[in-house]
């Protein structure tokens, strides 16, 4: 009897005292919330930024550097606008996207015109990508010598490659990080075959009979790294092709009877003799870009054919699961080396040319950073998005070159760095994202599935 | 051609003398060097049900898998129409008229349901309209999700979705692993139902069930497996009435 009256007492007393840990667990705190965290994580750059591209440090005073960022005006600077954007996008983006509501229901009338007759008028269509690629081949004519090498060395060089890693990761769904690897085989079987290297080839070659060699050169190597370690997925892959890269990497640096070593290879520039006409591609870099531009056209044209055919319904089932892939018919290995050669020999052919326009390269040329960059390019512009990733490339390789004249030139690429970590935070499915990568970001947030381009969708039993 | 249909009707099982479709001929399997299935022998006849039964980890599911290509037999062989096809990969014995529908389902979680059933058919060259309109009238449910996410529809509706889209394929022989699994008693009503009209209209099929009194009402024949070998077969009604398949799977008269 007294056993029983003291029970509940005894529980209730218990409740009293402290919160259930039900009660404990179901209290959400302030700084939980994800509004806070994301501020959180912004005024952490912002700290770190200032620190990284401020002061440097001296051995004499090991404080000055920390004493000096902190104390001047770039902090404040930093977590300013770090306070803006998180201002912005936390509490303003209703008003801006009513803005943006309010001007598309106005402009819905012209627009839907424009929209109909860009579906219904094909020489319309035409037209206008005629009018863009115009634009794309002409317009740089006006810009300084300056701008115009870095067009062609580096913004014309990584668009290439970033639509090719795009069908390796975007399309197919496998994380490739040695990617650059087949960028370095393309430059040295140019300077293979043109002669340029220390062992000689059995016949000497024009730099662009060099291109299909190369790009048979790099879906043999792409074929062989390929087929064993295709099984793997995700983390694993990207360990493999990241020691393939430093493979390529390390015999290029060290087989120096070979290669030429760290004093790199001088190679012949593009150049046609047909006889009755012949031309050299000499130091004015458009003729450079206007190769490159056709080059980019040409993969754009067979890949945008891939993207919507039976290839590119493959390589989304493998992406989505591979078990169930094979089930309905796919040949998940066929097409998983197919996405990984095509990747290794576009990045062949922008080897090829990169070579044949600066004439001179070496090792360090190839690093693994490049590999990073143009993930980072991918990821930036929208994973699958041929239009965004072609974005993405343009823009972040021309914004370093841009930030030159603005703030020390050895910071440049913490800034890249910044803009892509606030880009995570508030737009991870990139700029121009495709509809497919958007629907994968949604589904991750309501807890269905990965959100990564490379994992099967995850909550699968077998 | 009409005698198979009915010797189908008649439940005289064992007697349907119609052509055998599919043939499993001791089939010895590995997973290591665990020997999973022991040398199972398996016939499945044009227009049968056939039901394989058996405990959790007894071989059901490797003894499908390895009808429909996924593994390879270490010994034995699996026939089709008196045809070796064993060693072929599984995207290719697709085109040989097999369907698999894996247990745990694997439907496209981000593609929506008409894009699951499109993938279906995806080794013919385009789709047929009127398969995807039999796949609707069979499941009306998907008809009313056409544009629903795979991996959004509930367990049942996903169940129906696999369903469907091995139909796409235009399986001779569908290969089905517990499509029961985790559904409510209505819903498992229905997809047995439904599993029973997809026979009538022409397709064979192999069904793995926990759910034994179910499967052997609707199969003509079954099989028993226990530990990877076939502990048991027969007609479906003699599998039934029999006590020992009675006590171990029915949960009934237990010693
Ligand atoms: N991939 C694998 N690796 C190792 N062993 C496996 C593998 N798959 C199955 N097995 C083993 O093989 C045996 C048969 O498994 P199987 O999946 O065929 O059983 P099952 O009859 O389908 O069981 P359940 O009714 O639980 O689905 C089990 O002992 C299982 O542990
Ligand atoms: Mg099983």
């Amino acid at each position: 009897m007294s056993m029983k009256t003291s029970t509940p007492a005894e529980s209730s007393r218990n409740e009293s005292m402290a919160p259930s840990a039900a009660a404990r667990l179901r209290k959400v705190h302030w700084y939980q919330e994800p509004r806070w965290r994301r501020l959180g994580a912004l005024l952490a750059l912002a700290v770190t930024f200032t620190l990284m591209t401020g002061e440097e440090g001296t051995t004499r005073d090991l404080f000055l550097a920390l004493r000096e960022d902190f104390t001047g005006p770039g902090l404040w600077l930093w977590v300013g606008i770090a306070v803006l954007v998180w201002v912005v996008r936390e509490f303003l983006s209703d008003q801006a996207s009513g803005a943006a509501k309010w001007t598309k229901r106005t402009a819905s009338g012209p627009f839907a015109a424009v929209r109909e007759a860009w579906g219904s008028n094909a020489s319309l269509r035409v037209g206008v990508l005629l009018a863009g690629l115009a634009l794309a081949v002409f317009g740089p004519l006006g810009l300084e010598r300056y701008w115009q090498q870095v067009l062609v060395d580096q913004i014309a060089i990584f668009v290439l490659l970033t639509i090719g890693l795009n069908v390796v990761i975007g399309w197919a769904g496998l994380l490739d990080l040695g990617f650059i690897a087949f960028f370095a085989i393309g430059a040295y079987s140019a300077a293979y075959w043109t002669g340029a290297l220390p062992v000689q080839p059995p016949v000497v070659l024009n730099n662009f009979l060099v291109i299909p060699i190369a790009v048979a050169t790099c879906l043999v190597a792409g074929v062989l790294l390929g087929a064993p370690v295709l099984r793997l997925r995700g983390d694993y892959l990207a360990i493999v092709t990241l020691g393939f890269h430093e493979i390529v990497y390390l015999m290029a640096k060290n087989a120096e009877s070979v290669t030429e070593g760290v004093r790199g290879v001088k190679v012949e520039r593009f150049s046609i003799d047909l006889g009755f006409f012949s031309y050299e591609w000499k130091l004015d870099p458009m003729p450079y870009y206007w190769v490159l531009i056709g080059f980019t056209v040409l993969a754009l044209f067979l890949f945008l054919r891939l993207e919507h055919s039976k290839v590119g319904r493959a390589w989304t089932a493998i992406r989505e699961d591979e078990v169930a892939a094979a089930a309905t018919g796919v040949n998940t290995v066929r097409y998983k080396l197919m996405a990984f050669a095509i990747g290794a020999s576009t990045s062949g052919v922008a080897g090829v040319a990169y070579a044949s326009k600066v004439g001179y390269f070496n090792p360090e040329n190839f690093a693994i950073l490049l590999s990073i960059l143009v993930l980072a390019y991918v990821v930036f512009g929208g994973m699958g998005s041929i239009p965004g990733v072609i974005f993405g490339a343009a823009f972040l390789v021309w914004l370093p070159e841009a930030l030159r004249e603005w703030v020390d030139p050895k910071d440049r690429y913490m800034y890249l760095g910044a803009l892509l970590v606030v880009m995570m935070i508030y737009r991870p499915q990139g700029v121009l994202p495709s509809r497919r990568r958007k629907r994968e970001l949604e589904m991750a947030e309501a807890g269905i599935g990965g959100a990564d381009a490379t994992g099967p969708a995850e909550g699968r039993q077998q | 051609m009409s005698g198979t249909t009915q010797s189908r009707k008649a439940p005289e099982r064992g007697e349907s003398t119609s052509p055998v479709v599919l043939e499993l001929r001791d089939l010895h399997v590995f997973y290591g060097a665990i020997e999973a299935l022991k040398g199972i022998n398996l016939t499945v006849r044009r227009g049968e049900v056939v039901a394989l039964l058996g405990a959790n980890g007894a071989g059901k599911s490797t003894t499908l898998r390895t009808a429909s290509g996924m593994i390879a037999p270490r010994e034995g062989q699996v026939l089709l129409h008196g045809e070796r096809v064993d060693g072929i990969k599984s995207h290719d014995l697709v085109r040989f008229g097999i369907g698999h529908v894996p247990e745990g389902r694997g439907v496209f979680p981000r593609m929506t349901v008409r894009e699951n059933l499109q993938m279906g058919a995806y080794r013919f060259k385009s789709v047929d309209k009127d398969d995807l309109d039999r796949v609707f009238t069979l499941f009306p449910r998907l008809g009313e999700r056409k544009s629903q996410l795979g991996g959004t529809l509930s367990g049942g509706e996903q169940q129906m979705l696999a369903i469907g889209r091995a139909l796409m394929g235009k399986p001779e022989v569908l290969l089905l692993d517990e499509p029961s699994m985790g559904l409510a008693p209505l819903i498992v009503q229905q997809i047995f139902e439904i599993i029973k009209e997809i026979n009538e209209q022409g397709t064979t099929v192999l069904l793995v069930e926990q759910n034994a009194s179910q499967a052997l009402r609707m199969a003509d024949r079954g099989y028993v497996l226990e530990t990877g070998s076939v502990a048991m077969e027969g007609g479906a009604a003699e599998l039934l009435s029999d006590p020992r398949v009675r006590a171990a799977y029915l949960g009934e008269g237990a010693a």
